[in-house]
């Protein structure tokens, strides 16, 4: 930064052009910083203590996964393996018994994909459409339709849970992926609707207007305006889904049934099994490969992911 | 049901481009537009011109279509279009902050109300060609907005509304976002368009300058009323009331309050007004004079004029061209304007003089001129 600062002084012609020249002595040019000083020292020292205090635990997790039961039982947690074998991931993936089933969270990981795939995707679609409309046709009562959707979000989950048993029952989704995928679309509605809400709105409405001037219509407008402009607030909602419905334990736990379970019911399965040892290593590989996904998603998309809830954020 | 929303079009609309009847607006109890009537003219240059929440960028929506109306009707090249849609009324609008697609090219904006109308492609490209030479926008077709100057998204703005082949043009404060050069070069073009095309323009601006040189007629707003609609010429020199008076004009006129008796006006100065052309007899004797400053003589020249009378010169401010004078005429603020070349200082006499056929006069009650 101190560098771009530099040609820009230096070419000030009042400064280097003065009839007088300059004193000999006395300081000139660009200010010199100093690359260590007290505060820095204080701010990279926390910052370094708080990440260790954050990765410790994956690392024990990771050592762990590829540590042989023997070498557990010795303790040394922090230890890197002596042998490094891959076996407890095999074993998590392919030959894990959870519950009924002994194939592992392969059988999960395929069921999380077909619940968060669809779950996202109509989510988003409906979202996105919901805070379009919200925005820019405004209809009578569109306000009041906004507020109860918005305290949507503020239901306990608890209160909704045997009533959606029911309804979903009736409906004959009761126990099949299906029935997650709407009751995921469902919770996800009021925060996605209010993001979307909120970065249409923030932009300017004279878009909206030479629109429709251009004879654009509803869906015109937003699938050939609105949404080519959106990427940043579309990444954020995929990302806030995504991860949300492939965390998601409570309602995978209540509304599926052992052969539609997600990865993580099958996950809690594997790590609390009462019968035999307790396999350490296993369970390890299997939690590393339960978060798997969430973590890509954040590494892959880190950037435009602060972009977009920066601008999700401007307008209320 | 576009057909059957346009009626015939009466007779009384020939030569008409857009007409505005009875046309008001509310949002609940606040009346933004109250029982408004307009007609522009085929071909004419109509600048709506006020200072801000004047209605003047909301009468310009409601003619476009994005801002249904509580009342009225609004008549364009002879139909009744008040319940039409935007695209349905023959309009191109223009934007303050040009409002271009940002995910399309020049092209693709210029396009984009042509493929919502399903013209073939062909003549597509043919408009676009035309639009782009119009107005120098061939080099940038294949640019995003993002890549381009103020001054050239403007442009594209522009030629977004033309290749429409519309009859008439809304600007909304076209020019508002570019700066001082820019904006009087664009102000050029744009009349220049007008020259060319003879398309009927309506344009909102609350710069008056922009106002004054562009219009064929200015319509003045102010509370969602139309407070004078006339030629820039007779805007100036025959203000309607005391807000256009005050509003027309950098300095704005001098306003003396006073008396006016017989043809006599005393006041901070005494003045006879013989030569003043009345629009009406005054009907009490309580008026307010008003003079231009750069209606003001000084020195030699005032003292052949029929009104004339000292200032104090308090504040001189040369501008170049004319020099702006800050003057006490008693204890009323007067401005004159001089020639760049005329040296007056600080706590000077100034002798001013002015012609009873260049001044205002307004009643002080009613405000409307006299």
């Amino acid at each position: 930064m101190s560098d771009a600062a530099f040609p820009a002084r230096a070419a000030t012609p009042a400064r280097t052009a003065a009839p007088r020249g300059r004193l000999l002595d006395g300081p000139a040019g660009v200010a010199p910083t100093r690359r260590m000083n007290p505060k820095r020292i204080m701010v990279y020292g926390g910052l370094i203590v708080f990440s260790l205090y954050y990765l410790l635990p994956l690392w024990v997790m990771v050592m762990t996964s590829l540590k042989g039961m023997p070498e557990i039982r010795m303790g040394n947690i922090f230890a890197p393996p002596m042998e490094i074998t891959f076996e407890p991931w095999v074993k998590a993936w392919s030959q894990a018994c959870t519950g009924l089933n002994c194939d592992g969270l392969s059988r999960g990981f395929f069921n999380s994909v077909a619940i968060t795939v669809p779950a996202t995707i109509l989510s988003i679609a409906v979202a996105a459409v919901n805070g379009y409309a919200l925005v820019n046709w405004r209809f009578k009562g569109s306000e009041v339709f906004f507020t109860i959707l918005i305290f949507g979000a503020f239901i306990p989950y608890q209160v909704m849970i045997y009533p959606i048993v029911i309804i979903l029952r009736e409906m004959g989704l009761m126990g099949s992926v299906w029935g997650l995928v709407l009751v995921h679309v469902v919770f996800g509605m009021p925060i996605i609707t209010l993001l979307f809400r909120n970065y249409f709105s923030s932009l300017p409405p004279e878009l909206f207007k030479a629109a429709r001037v251009d004879g654009a219509g509803f869906w015109g407008i937003f699938l050939r305006v609105l949404v080519p402009m959106s990427l940043p607030i579309f990444t954020v909602a995929v990302i806030l889904q995504v991860t949300g419905i492939w965390n998601d334990f409570l309602f995978g736990v209540i509304y599926t049934r052992p052969d539609s379970y997600p990865m993580t019911v099958q996950l809690n399965n594997i790590v609390n099994s009462v019968q035999g040892v307790r396999e350490y290593n296993v369970n390890m590989a299997a939690t590393l490969l339960t978060g798997l996904v969430p973590l890509t998603i954040y590494f892959l998309s880190g950037k435009l992911f602060v972009r977009g809830i920066a601008a999700g954020a401007v307008k209320g | 049901m576009a057909q059957a929303l346009r009626a015939a079009a009466p007779t009384e609309l020939d030569g008409i481009s857009v007409s505005i009847r009875d046309l008001s607006l509310s949002y609940g109890s606040v009346e933004v537009l109250g029982d408004l009537n307009l007609d522009v003219q085929d071909g004419e240059f109509l600048v709506l011109l006020g200072a801000s929440g004047c209605g003047k960028s909301t009468l310009l929506n409601c003619i476009a279509g994005l801002q249904p109306a509580t009342e009225g009707q609004i008549f364009i090249s002879g139909q009744n279009v008040t319940w039409a849609e935007p695209s349905e009324r023959g309009i191109g609008m223009v934007f303050q902050s040009y409002a271009l697609y940002p995910q399309m090219t020049v092209e693709g904006n210029l396009s984009f109300g042509l493929k919502n109308a399903r013209v073939p492609k062909d003549e597509i490209r043919r408009r676009v060609a035309r639009a782009a030479e119009t107005l120098q926008l061939e080099p940038l077709l294949k640019r995003k907005p993002a890549a381009l100057s103020g001054g050239q998204r403007q442009r594209v703005a522009i030629g977004r509304a033309l290749v429409r082949d519309v009859d008439v043009f809304l600007f909304d404060e076209p020019l508002s976002n570019l700066d001082a050069k820019l904006r009087a070069e664009l102000r050029v073009e744009l009349k220049r368009l007008h020259q060319n095309l003879g398309n009927t323009m309506i344009y909102v601006t609350h710069d008056q300058i922009e106002a004054m040189t562009l219009a064929d007629r200015i319509a003045i707003m102010r509370g969602g009323k139309i407070q004078q609609l006339a030629s820039p010429d007779v805007i100036y020199r025959k203000p309607a009331n005391l807000y256009v008076a005050g509003f027309i004009g950098s300095p704005p006129m001098n306003l003396l309050p006073g008396r006016l008796e017989g043809n006599r006006f005393t006041g901070p100065l005494v003045a006879d007004v013989t030569g003043y052309d009345f629009t009406t007899r005054p009907r009490g004797p309580e008026v307010v004079l008003g003079i231009r400053p750069e209606h003001v003589r000084t020195g030699a020249a005032a003292e052949a004029l029929p009104i004339r009378a000292e200032a104090l010169v308090e504040v001189v401010e040369p501008m170049g061209a004319d020099t702006l004078v800050w003057a006490q005429l008693g204890q009323t603020p007067f401005r004159v304007r001089m020639d760049g070349e005329s040296r007056v200082r600080t706590g000077d006499r100034l002798s001013i003089g002015f012609d009873p056929a260049s001044l205002s006069l307004f009643d002080a009650a009613s405000e409307t001129r006299l």
